[in-house]
């Protein structure tokens, strides 16, 4: 297979652009998606103060990498969130990235300077660790944004989290979540604008994007994702995509140009006044805001670890009747069970 | 040929030669969903492997709920 651009060896086959690329050519492709992105969806400019939310992840990475090769002045934010070993790794990845390419990195630890971890804070609301793990990561990036005099906060969301969201919504017509699906937002009483630099990258092409660049990344997934609706949606996407390449992209990018206004007002009517939280001065609807009462609710609460809480899951499944025989048959079930109680 | 899969980390063997497309089909596997890698590179996809390639079939699709 032959680079498109230079008849060089390819590395790598995009079917939904048609093209196929070298290393190099590659490199450069990923760069010009998401310099285009930036500028069509007007994120930031050259003198902007840009804070990326880092996970140790293939996205967050890329995108941190991605900013400082194109010139933006990217600093990132790390929050350990005390998942086990995974966010040990985690943890050692991002730092280790940070420092190879003198990287400014800020840290949160949520069990030092918060008093609790995701497993525990999982266990005491009896939620889906995503829900508690979901409020802190926002809440701690605004807060340092604030605090750090950033301009706008990057996530590193790619093609096709955005599709899955969208389909996610579209499924259950989600009106005013459809309403606010864009790859800005705007900056808003207080909450710092918010820009998804990797939306014309699929994860396959960031994924692909650090292997080539000599990222290390971390590989294995957040224990507590296993198995949600989430992931579903996205395996259904592929199919389509494998079947019809371009799929991914035409869904997305036409919603935004063809539906998402429809639905501005619906998100707008819900739109409620914001005041400071009375404990934390940050912008919520209600006297104390929801991450303040997460706190006040699991901090000091005896440390769940996060072995225990699989555990405990699985034992309820099996009373449930829902695990078989034979390890795949655990883990479709474990899969299930775990995607019924997962809001994306 | 040694094929190394991640989460659960694993080990096959699959006799070469065989082209990438072909090795993901035979393990059934998407391939908007994997990348495969050799040393510190990509094989794209009508690459052929050889019976002394060693390869990783890694998954590019994360889960994360936020
Ligand atoms: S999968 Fe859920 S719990 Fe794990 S890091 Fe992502 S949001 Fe947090
Ligand atoms: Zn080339
Ligand atoms: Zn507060």
């Amino acid at each position: 297979m032959k680079c498109t651009v230079c008849r060089g060896e390819a590395v790598i086959d995009l079917r939904r652009h048609n093209a196929n690329f070298c290393r190099e050519h590659f490199l450069r492709f990923c760069r010009d998606q998401v310099a285009k992105a930036i500028a069509e969806h007007r994120m930031f400019g050259p003198d902007d103060r840009v804070l990326v939310a880092v996970s140790g992840g293939k996205d967050s990475l890329a995108l941190w990498d991605l900013l400082v090769e194109l010139g933006y002045r990217a600093e990132g934010l790390y929050i350990d969130l005390g998942i086990g070993s995974y966010s040990e790794a985690s943890t050692a990845t991002s730092v280790a990235f940070a420092e190879s390419r003198g990287l400014t990195l800020h840290r949160v630890d949520l069990r030092e300077e918060h008093g609790y971890d995701i497993p525990t804070a999982a266990a005491v609301t009896r939620r889906v660790p995503c829900s508690s793990c979901g409020l802190s990561k926002r809440h701690l990036f605004d807060e340092v944004a604030r605090t750090g005099g950033f301009d706008v906060v990057a996530t590193g969301h790619n093609l096709d989290d955005e599709a899955a969201v969208l389909l996610g919504n579209v499924l259950h017509w989600q009106t005013e979540y459809l309403g606010r699906q864009a790859p800005v937002l705007e900056e808003r009483d207080g909450f710092p604008k918010k820009v998804k630099p990797l939306v014309r990258l699929s994860e396959r092409e960031t994924a692909a994007y650090c292997v080539l660049r000599g990222i290390d990344y971390i590989v294995e997934e957040c224990p507590m994702a296993a198995g949600n609706r989430h992931l579903r949606y996205k395996e259904a996407l592929n199919a389509l995509e494998a079947a019809s390449p371009g799929t991914k992209h035409a869904f997305y990018f036409e919603f935004l140009d063809k539906a998402a206004d429809r639905f501005r007002p619906e998100a707008r009517a819900s739109q409620e006044e914001l005041r400071p939280c009375t404990s934390c001065g940050a912008p919520t609807t209600a006297e104390v805001c929801a991450f303040c009462r997460l706190v006040e609710r699991v901090r000091g609460a005896e440390p769940v670890p996060v072995e225990v809480l699989g555990s405990k899951g699985r034992r309820r499944r099996r009373r449930n009747g829902a695990a078989r025989d034979g390890a795949a048959a655990e883990a479709g079930a474990t899969a299930a069970a775990a995607g019924e109680r997962v809001r994306p | 040929m040694r094929v190394v899969l991640r989460n659960p980390r694993r080990e096959l063997e699959v006799a070469g030669p065989i082209s990438v497309t072909k090795l993901l089909r035979q393990l059934d596997l998407n391939r908007e969903s994997v990348l495969v890698v050799r040393g510190d590179t990509l094989v794209a996809g009508d690459a052929v492997l050889s019976d002394d390639d060693t390869v990783e079939i890694r998954p590019v699709i994360s889960g994360g709920a936020s």
